[in-house]
């Protein structure tokens, strides 16, 4: 395990890609390495961008790494994409508009999919982003379509997250507000060059305002920025509300470090013991054939859920690992 | 972290300058209904750029296509490359309008086959599933 | 205003029909239909028969009415084909200038009465063969053209002044005319009686063939350079060859490849004439470039309605006054993606059917593919043979004894109708998107054509379509094709050539030359003469283009799948 952690380290690309693989597909021999990679990380500045389809986010991450890489930074990026629900596969297109950058030393750009996970796209984009981190990215990008609760967490644990909207979604502006609004500290309206783009502006602005008073969320007042990613508007720009965001952290909210923070460790270390625990449980419930027994009384109409879901549990939880 | 079947990951991939990519995006959504996890390039990609590119999406396959003429260059490029970067357990394949004398040669150059025009989808998703299997190490 | 139709006979038309229907269902009662469901190649469904029923409300002068005349179903020009047969125009292009030049005369010794010439990937791109991108690419699906020394080449000996030549190239379109009209210039022909064609049309290239080079607004200012300068300056020549074939053969229906293509024309149209020019000075000048699918009577309708459709756009919504502003003239390929690598001299036929679906719907010139261009560059022998069965069409069949054969049939009336109503109504889309323009933006050709192309692809899997050799009647033996190969010796020496030029040029004035390009992009300023100044002072293509990608940065592709 250790040569593993020594690889990732010193930045080679092939070890960080399989070991983003084997992190994806639940490989239990990859906690050690995440074990011994945690002393590695937390140096790196997390920026988790979110927004509905089409409103070009894989192109402003592409712009974004332009960017980035102008200022000798180098960049990780993580795009996720959805799985289809019919056959468990899916097709990673992000990776295209950003694929120039392919070359680059500096640049490493991996595609994830959703799959059909518990709640695990949160677990497992996290340790792919501490690895990213182990490996000595400065900044690493995480790009996610905003729909899901899991996508959502996905880029809230990011230093800074930035929500991308396009000018005439009309309604689609109040479905974020249920959903993502609360989390963003950077508001982009991206093809601000058409039709409706000061309005989307206004709404914005005014939802965010309404928002900011219900959770009340300190000092920071989220800026909203209008952008052309497509043609390279706005982006210096963005990057400088991303220091001045970067700024506001250090200074005031408790450090730059994604760890820093009671707060976020807390809400991290719950989601991991939620997660470890679901795994364990599960897996010694079908190592058992306890849990295919209590599938098959239920089915036979011998008990019901709750009482079989009481007895598989139970005993479990009194009992040590 | 919840232990997952692990799934094929292929690459779709379109070296040189010809643009005809119908029949790398009809490939790329069979393999998806497939269940297969494909990462998509895009058009004119160098073949240093697509190996660089499936070395980071650690993929177990690149599938290439071309329709202009040029794979007799391109394809064998794409397994030196991955030859240098010690990633020749990637499996490359490749497809488009290519006479049966050049598929000899891109065989014997190490690409493991080669589909021409005409061949069902059906036929090529069961060689992947055949002749790919995902990364067990 | 008058029915084609007496009202008076559609009641008869309903009981007679009622009759038959009733025998038919006794008839399927005991052996049923052939199929489930008839339809076209483009998924369309067909019914079992068609009558006047189906076009009640055809008014015969309106809808239809005599060639040469509004709205131009039956034909663009009063003679059609019993004055004149359409030209035979093949494309050719391959390895060096030399090469292709011998073919060329090969060709016009042939009868070919046009040329054609295919370009390699790096110039369609506006790369020179010595870029890295360029690598393994020279020669190989046409010919390459870094200098104007390789255009010299290319025509040399060939009679300029009397044939046409039609070049199919995109983003540099605008270069490689430039050297065309460089190298009549110095042998002395001046630029007004050069008469041919660029394709020139970058609208299809970002929704189907993706060659592209600069992104979409400015890709389109540079066309309207053209044809301003066309219009001015060179009136003989087609400054824009607005294509279906790419789209249909990246995998849109004939509706999509209607619809897309005329809302193609729209955008150049609106944009030239926000440059100010007069619609009656340009319009004329536009040519249409279309497919001819394997769905015979499809073909035809698509053909019919197009010429209507563009009438009826160019005077009912551009107020165009000149009757050749009206005309669709258009040249036809057959479908290269209709052929097969199995049992290939199938294609022959395959050809032959759509050749004559093109020569049935009025096409002013045709390219019919070899059977071999499924495998590779056609070899002389099937280019011949591809000839050969245009020439049968025109000589032996007796299809072009008169004009318009088939208008007048139930079926191909109601199709053309029908076909019309629907590309119209995509056309409606796409004007309330605001236009081409932000419809590629949107993706929405892109995504129409890629659902398509899937749609049609899974069919032929799951054996709802047959194509012979492929999913039904295969056999097992190959049958040898003689291939064409390009020698690899061939990049090296075309790197040579153009070394060769570079150091004989006067370096200063090609700098000089292309600063002036590059103000002439930035500004306002028609770019055209700085254009032909410079590759006159032997700047490359690629020294041209990469001017262009400084000025208005790369367009890269959206991905769509």
């Amino acid at each position: 395990m250790s040569h593993i952690v020594e690889k990732v380290v010193a930045g080679d690309v092939r070890t960080v890609a399989r070991l983003i693989r084997d992190i994806d597909d639940g490989m239990p021999e990859v906690r050690e390495v995440l074990k011994g990679l945690y002393p590695h990380t937390g140096r790196a500045y997390v920026i988790g961008i979110t927004g509905a389809p089409g409103v070009g986010k894989s192109t402003l991450v592409d712009q974004m790494v332009a960017h980035l890489r102008k200022r000798d930074k180098t960049v990780g990026v993580l795009a996720v994409d959805p799985t289809s629900p019919f056959s468990g596969g899916a097709i990673l297109g992000d990776r295209v508009r950003m694929q120039r950058h392919s070359m680059d030393q500096g640049v490493f750009i991996r595609s994830l999919a959703t799959r059909g996970h518990f709640g695990g796209l949160t677990q497992s984009t996290r340790s792919a982003i501490d690895v990213l981190d182990a490996m000595g990215k400065d900044f690493i990008l995480v790009e996610t379509v905003g729909v899901g609760q899991d996508e959502v967490d996905v880029v809230r644990s990011a230093h800074t997250t930035v929500i991308v909207v396009i000018p005439g979604m009309g309604d689609d502006i109040q479905a974020i507000k249920a959903g993502i609004l609360e989390v963003g500290d950077i508001f982009l309206i991206n093809k601000a060059d058409r039709e409706g783009a000061d309005k989307t502006l206004s709404d914005l602005r005014l939802m965010i305002d309404m928002d900011q008073k219900k959770y009340d969320r300190g000092s920071w007042k989220p800026p909203i920025l209008k952008v052309q990613a497509v043609f390279d508007k706005g982006i210096t720009e963005f990057l400088e509300e991303i220091d001045r965001h970067a700024e506001y952290l250090a200074t005031t909210a408790g450090g730059l470090q994604t760890r820093g923070t009671r707060d976020k460790v807390s809400q991290e270390l719950g989601e991991m013991i939620k997660a470890r625990l679901i795994e364990e449980v599960i897996d010694r419930l079908t190592e058992s054939g306890d849990f295919d027994r209590a599938v098959e009384s239920i089915v036979k109409g011998k008990t019901d859920p709750y009482t079989a879901c009481e007895n598989l549990v139970f005993p479990i939880l009194s009992s040590s690992p | 972290m919840m232990r997952q079947k692990r799934r094929v990951r292929v690459m779709v991939a379109k070296p040189g300058l010809d643009g005809h990519d119908r029949g790398a995006r009809i490939i790329a959504r069979a393999y998806r209904d497939a269940g297969f996890e494909v990462v998509y390039t895009g058009l004119h990609q160098t073949p240093e750029e697509i190996v660089e590119a499936a070395i980071q999406e650690d993929v177990d396959m690149i599938g290439l296509s071309s329709l202009a003429g040029a794979h007799k260059y391109l394809f064998p490029a794409v397994v030196e490359f991955l030859k240098e970067r010690g990633a020749d357990d990637i499996v490359v394949c490749g497809g488009g309008i290519i006479p049966d004398d050049d598929i000899d040669k891109l065989k014997e150059a190490g690409v493991k086959e080669v589909f021409t025009p005409g061949t069902p989808l059906e036929e090529i998703v069961n060689w992947v599933e055949n002749n790919v299997k995902p990364r067990q190490d | 205003m008058a029915l084609t139709f007496n009202p008076k006979i559609f009641d008869d038309i309903e009981k007679g029909k009622k009759k038959w229907q009733k025998e038919l269902e006794k008839v399927f009662a005991a052996r049923p239909e052939r199929l489930r469901r008839f339809a076209t190649v483009s998924d369309r469904e067909i019914k079992r028969i068609y009558t006047p029923a189906h076009l009640k409300d055809q008014d015969f002068m309106e809808s239809l009415g005599f060639p040469g005349d509004y709205p131009f179903t039956r034909g663009v020009q009063p003679s059609m084909y019993r004055g004149r047969l359409w030209t035979m125009r093949m494309f050719a292009g391959l390895g060096t200038a030399s090469d292709t030049n011998e073919r060329f005369h090969l060709l016009v010794n042939q009868g070919q009465t046009g040329l054609s010439t295919a370009f390699d990937m790096p110039t369609l791109m506006g790369y020179d063969t010595d870029s890295p991108k360029a690598r393994g690419e020279c020669g190989k699906c046409g010919v390459a053209i870094d200098t104007l020394k390789d255009m010299e080449d290319l025509f040399a000996g060939l009679p300029i002044d009397r044939i046409t030549t039609s070049m199919t190239i995109n983003p540099p379109a605008s270069v490689i005319w430039a050297m065309y009209i460089a190298m009549a210039e110095k042998r002395g022909i001046h630029r007004k009686v050069l008469g041919g064609t660029i394709q020139n049309d970058m609208l299809k290239e970002f929704i189907a063939q993706k060659t592209f080079m600069c992104p979409p607004i400015p890709s389109v200012r540079i066309i309207v350079d053209t044809v301003e300068f066309g219009t001015r300056e060179v009136p003989r020549w087609n400054t824009i060859s607005i294509s279906g074939y790419h789209i249909r053969e990246a995998g849109s229906t004939s509706v999509q490849e209607l619809a897309f293509t005329l809302a193609d024309g729209i955008a150049y149209t609106e944009k030239a004439i926000e440059r100010g020019l007069d619609v009656d000075d340009f319009a004329p000048r536009f040519s249409f470039f279309f497919n001819s699918h394997l769905d015979f009577f499809e073909e035809v309708a698509k053909f019919r309605a197009a010429r209507r459709m563009w009438a009826r756009i160019m005077k009912e919504r551009f107020k165009a006054k000149d009757p050749r502003s009206w005309w669709l003239r258009f040249h036809t390929q057959t479908a290269g993606c209709s052929l097969t690598a199995q049992q290939p001299y199938n294609n022959v036929v395959r050809t032959a059917l759509q050749a004559l679906a093109a020569v049935m719907g009025g096409t002013q010139s045709l390219h019919t593919n070899s059977l071999d261009e499924v495998l590779a560059i056609p070899t002389e022998e099937a280019a011949t043979i591809a000839l050969r069965t245009q020439q049968i069409i025109a000589e032996e069949s007796g299809v072009t004894n008169t004009i318009d054969p088939l208008g007048g049939s139930y079926f191909v009336e109601a199709l053309t109708d029908r076909m019309e109503e629907e590309a119209f109504e995509i056309i409606q889309k796409i004007d309330d998107m605001g236009g081409m323009l932000s419809a590629i933006e949107k993706n929405y050709p892109q995504q129409e054509i890629a659902d398509s192309a899937y749609h049609y692809q899974r069919q032929i899997d799951e054996n709802q379509r047959t194509v012979v050799g492929v999913n039904k009647y295969v056999v097992d033996e190959e049958i040898p094709v003689e291939v064409l190969e390009i020698d690899e010796e061939l990049e090296r020496l075309q790197i040579e050539k153009t070394n060769r030029v570079k150091t004989e040029r006067d370096n200063s004035r090609v700098e000089e030359c292309l600063e002036r390009v590059g103000e002439c992009c930035s500004g306002d300023e028609n770019v055209m003469q700085s254009l032909i100044d410079a590759v006159k002072a032997d700047a490359t293509l690629q020294e041209v283009c990469d001017v262009f990608r400084k000025v208005y940065g790369e367009y890269r592709d959206p991905g769509i799948y």
